[in-house]
């Protein structure tokens, strides 16, 4: 019969192949995705563009690259930025040049 | 050698039965254990991954773009601009943008419309992202048509849509010829929404920006570098974020771990007791408790880690999507470029397998040192 330790030792086993495995599957999928990451970066410089579309419901979220830094708050004075990705996007960075 | 390993197999036998006598203690634990890698190890490979797949994409994004402000809002800004950078030594190319938005209310959804300069898009005609495929049903050779500043129609036909593998970065693009752009807002010839300059050596950038800054003083300069620093911080925030509202859990389970590991029940006490009474050495119960810390630590990293791989890599971190999507109508279908951090996971596994396993060792040894027959009692 099966002792408990050589099944726990087993399982381990497996599942430090798998870990490994998920390195390995890692490597595979970046050189599978190297076509369509030229592809994107490409796309990127033919067409000058300067962000990711994570969030579409703002000026502001959709190019937070490109938005003046209080643009979330310019509706009226005192404005609240009402989107809910505002509280996702980090505040404004200072900006060490002129 | 043949002895040592024999030991160590009947000490993993021992703490394997020893842990199956409180199997519901245990199973929980377990259970709770891997929730929580599974969690952390899913924010850190989702964020470690977008971050890099941003940096890759949008390393070829303008050199440097220059944007007219007035008021302290974006305005657009004059081709008079175009020809006082191009006078501005170093400066190889500039050209002026046409970019903006347009509400769509057939589908409630906001696009991103472009000008391309290479290729030229026929007047009449777009070429629009997967996202606006989807929420329009359109295909190539259908009609879109749009409100325009005047209230007259503008007609487009869809000429070719943008392949699904770019989506990240195209999935809300819809884009016209200047002329159509022009027509549809109203804007004048000779203005741009922002200008796109490139440098001929990449190290006098921050020179040029100066320059420029100095001669047209109602612009906002943006560097390619602070696009990039802008993904960093905001991918930074949302880990942060993530971690923050996971904060409360964790502590919990940090408490509730250094709880179970360190506080010894009357049984285990009574165990440990037993033990040193048929001759254990104290050596041996510190190992084997620490043993059983070890199984159920690694079993949880192990289990989590590789669930965390696979919802984020095969199953499109659908956990996380209803946080990320906000508002967006055109939320893109994308699967993120398995970009794994070694480090991170080495770190994660340091952090979440060696506390628990050593917090198990103090009330052990301190039990262990006591007098068998005291401890029995």
């Amino acid at each position: 019969m099966l002792r408990k330790s050589d099944g726990f030792l087993i399982l381990s086993a497996v599942l430090l192949v798998l870990l490994g495995g998920s390195f390995a599957d890692a490597a595979l999928g970046l050189s599978r995705a190297a076509p369509a990451l030229h592809a994107k970066a490409e796309m990127v410089e033919k067409l000058g563009l300067t962000d990711l579309v994570l969030f579409t419901e703002a000026r502001y979220t959709r190019h937070p690259s490109q938005a003046d830094l209080h643009s979330a708050f310019q509706d009226h004075p005192f404005a609240m930025d009402h989107f809910p990705t505002g509280s996702l996007l980090p505040p404004p960075m200072p900006r060490g040049r002129p | 050698m043949r002895g040592w390993l024999n030991k160590q197999r009947n000490l993993l036998d021992f703490s394997l039965s020893s842990l199956s006598r409180r199997r519901g203690k245990t199973l929980g634990m377990l259970a709770v254990y891997t929730a929580i890698v599974f969690l952390l190890a899913s924010v850190m490979l989702f964020s470690h991954a977008i971050r890099r797949e941003a940096a890759t994409v949008l390393a070829k994004s303008p050199e440097v773009l220059v944007q007219r402000m007035v008021a302290g809002r974006h305005d657009l800004i004059p081709a008079r601009h175009l020809d006082a950078i191009k006078g501005i030594r170093g400066v190889q190319s500039a050209e002026g943008r046409l970019w903006g938005y347009l509400f769509d209310p057939a589908a409630a959804a906001n696009y991103t419309l472009m000008v391309p300069t290479n290729p030229r898009i026929e007047p009449g005609k777009v070429v629009i992202g997967d996202g606006v495929v989807r929420v329009r049903s359109a295909d190539p050779g259908d009609l879109m048509s749009f409100r325009a500043h005047d209230g007259s129609l503008v007609q487009f036909k869809v000429e070719s849509a943008i392949s699904r593998d770019s989506a990240l970065v195209s999935t809300d693009l819809f884009l016209v010829a200047e002329e159509d752009f022009r027509r549809l807002f109203g804007i004048a010839p000779g203005l741009f929404t922002d200008l796109a300059i490139s440098v001929r050596n990449p190290r006098e950038v921050t020179k040029i920006a100066e320059k420029i800054d100095a001669a047209l003083p109602d612009t906002r300069i943006i560097l390619r570098d602070e696009i990039l620093r802008t993904y960093e911080s905001v991918f930074d925030w949302r880990e942060g974020m993530l971690l923050v509202l996971l904060a409360g859990s964790i502590l919990a389970f940090a408490i509730f771990s250094w709880e179970k590991a360190s506080g010894l029940s009357a049984e285990e006490r009574r165990e440990i007791g037993i033990l040193k009474a048929v001759g254990w050495e104290t050596g041996d119960v510190i190992r084997l408790k620490m043993l059983e810390g070890l199984v159920v630590s690694l079993s949880a990293f192990l289990v989590g880690y590789l669930l965390a791989y696979a919802h984020v890599f095969h199953f499109g971190a659908g956990l996380f999507e209803p946080v990320l999507k906000g508002w967006a109508v055109l939320y893109p279908k994308y699967k993120l470029a398995p970009f794994v951090d070694e480090l991170q996971v080495a770190t994660l596994f340091f952090f979440t397998v060696f506390p628990y396993t050593i917090a198990t060792v103090v009330p052990i040894w301190r039990a262990a040192i006591v007098d068998p027959d005291t401890v029995m009692r």
